[in-house]
């Protein structure tokens, strides 16, 4: 009963967090949108016994994806007044993406591909959760798990590689080369005789370019 | 649609009634002396650093300086709350709500004493960290909302900031969650009966204790509120009360996250040694004890150390403590299956 009313608030603010992802106008907004829709989905999965991966969503995606959404969004440079021109190229991919995928849905929905047994929805594994979820990942799925757990390495190490490059003119902080520099390699201590400028006093940095 | 509203109107019974009335009357004893606790933790700060720097600190609001939180949060509450007008009303607004709020949650599955816990669910810790995730939400909303250049740049280097150090804070407690088999709050503690996870997990409550410091942006991590570069950080188009909810919301991660420390690795409740004398005291003074121990570790920090540079800390978090933790987890788990085997 109780959860009944938790469902209808949940799932209908995720709609209307999911409609507000693709209406809102400033895309901080949109990732905002976002995260609420986030969130709200992670409360019908603990709604249906799910707790540990509905907690997971939220520390994953809420706690860490989202934000690096959010970054992204808050630290590039969006023109407003472009991105509100309505821009009329896309419109006919767009709506060709967009039946595609809502035929393919109505596709898997008549085919049953939604349709979940009576006895599948109720909370199945409500005592030990992660313990029965992670038996399950460690035994029956281990080469999936294994292969996914590859592929977001290769990933990972890809986008590191192809991002992070030596840039020329830029100053580096050598951690290393700063302690190790010593006293002698950066300063000297000299009696220029009075009178005569700066000329007597040169500089002998050995680690340090001139 | 009127049969099923009517419908609702079913749950208004006697027992759910009083289960509403009692839970809120619990919310409020945990909330109620939290908040209380945070405006001392201000006085405490002030005080400590004052003796800490041979000075001493607030003196003359009452005796002892025992009315300066008062004071200050009667002189912040009557101060003019100002909307820039670049802002982003709604964003700017919120976020101050969005700081303090998931500081306050949290303390819903948090074990006082045996069997003393609001919400005693299995995945106490996992809600814990993602609760605490939260937390930076406020801080970019605020410093992006504010439309304005060191809010803004304060609240980036807060973002990237505490999504780091969640990482190696999150293998940290993976380690005390393995030692204990459990990821019930109230489970783990009771698991530390022989020796608390500090002494066998000694390494990675130095992690922990590093990285609380990094999430709850105190120094020598205090790098988003750089007074010298940033002003003050995310904060500065705030005043009056929203301006201390970013406080008050700060303050109370901090006793959180000493709450936090307490339970996974100082043995929560559980006196030191199970002896005589010590057993004599209740559990709950022992608890608040270990948490006012981390907290002055907090304030301890602040005055010692200088600043970090944001570069550093950035190499502190994923060049030395991220590999450290991983490693020692993985080294863990092997020796505690090679135990189990019976080969060590």
């Amino acid at each position: 009963m109780l959860a009944d009313l938790l469902f209808l608030l949940f799932s209908s603010v995720l709609l209307i967090a999911a409609l507000g992802v693709i209406t809102a106008k400033n895309p901080m907004h949109c990732v905002l949108f976002m995260i609420l829709s986030f969130f709200n989905a992670a409360g019908l999965f603990i709604l249906l016994g799910a707790e540990f991966l509905g907690l997971l969503l939220v520390m994953v995606y809420v706690g860490a994806i989202a934000v690096m959404f959010l970054f992204i969004v808050m630290t590039i440079d969006i023109d407003f007044a472009v991105l509100k021109g309505k821009n009329t190229n896309i419109v006919p991919m767009g709506i060709l993406v967009s039946a595609v995928l809502l035929l393919e849905l109505i596709a898997g929905a008549w085919g049953g591909m939604f349709h979940t047994p009576q006895q599948q929805t109720k909370p199945v594994m409500q005592e030990e959760n992660a313990q029965i979820l992670g038996e399950v990942l460690f035994t029956d799925y281990v080469v999936p798990f294994q292969g996914a757990a590859i592929i977001l390495l290769i990933a990972m190490v890809g986008a590191i590689v192809l991002t992070h490059r030596r840039r020329s003119g830029v100053k580096r902080q050598d951690i290393t080369k700063q302690i190790q520099r010593k006293k002698s390699d950066c300063m000297i201590v000299t009696e220029p005789p009075a009178k005569s400028g700066v000329a007597a006093a040169y500089f002998v940095g050995k680690g340090v370019e001139k | 649609m009127l049969d099923l509203v009517l419908s609702y109107l079913d749950l208004i019974t006697e027992e759910n009634i009083w289960y509403v009335i009692t839970t809120l009357f619990f919310v409020l004893l945990i909330t109620l002396p939290l908040f209380g606790a945070v405006a001392y933790l201000t006085l405490a700060e002030r005080k400590v650093i004052g003796w800490m720097q041979l000075r001493h600190g607030p003196l003359y609001t009452g005796w002892w300086g025992i009315g300066q939180p008062i004071a200050d949060a009667i002189k912040l509450m009557f101060k003019e709350p100002t909307i820039p007008e670049k802002s982003n009303l709604i964003v700017y607004i919120l976020a101050p709500v969005m700081v303090l709020v998931p500081a306050v949650v949290a303390w819903a599955v948090i074990p006082f004493d045996a069997n003393w816990v609001l919400a005693d669910i299995n995945l106490g810790v996992v809600y814990l960290m993602a609760v605490s995730s939260l937390g930076v939400y406020g801080i970019l909303m605020a410093g992006w909302a504010s439309n304005s250049k060191y809010p803004f740049l304060g609240a980036v280097r807060s973002g990237a900031q505490m999504v780091s150090y969640e990482v190696s804070m999150g293998l940290c407690l993976l380690s005390v969650i393995l030692l204990a088999g459990s990821m019930n709050l109230s489970e783990i503690v009771l698991a530390q009966q022989g020796m608390w996870n500090a002494v066998t997990l000694f390494p990675m409550f130095i992690v922990f204790l590093i990285s609380i410091l990094a999430e709850t942006n105190r120094a020598p991590f205090d790098l988003p509120e750089a007074e010298a570069e940033l002003v003050a950080g995310y904060n500065v188009e705030y005043g009056s009360m929203p301006f201390a909810m970013f406080f008050l919301g700060e303050y109370a991660n901090m006793i959180l996250m000493s709450a936090f420390a307490s339970i996974m690795f100082l043995g929560g409740w559980l006196p030191p040694l199970d002896i005589w004398p010590l057993n004599l005291i209740p559990g709950i003074f022992w608890f608040f004890g270990k948490i006012a121990a981390v907290l002055f570790f907090f304030l301890w920090a602040r005055a010692t150390l200088p600043r970090f540079r944001y570069d550093q800390l950035m190499r502190l978090g994923w060049k030395v403590l991220l590999p450290f933790t991983l490693l020692w987890l993985v080294g863990q788990a092997f020796i505690m299956k090679l135990m189990q085997v019976g080969w060590v």
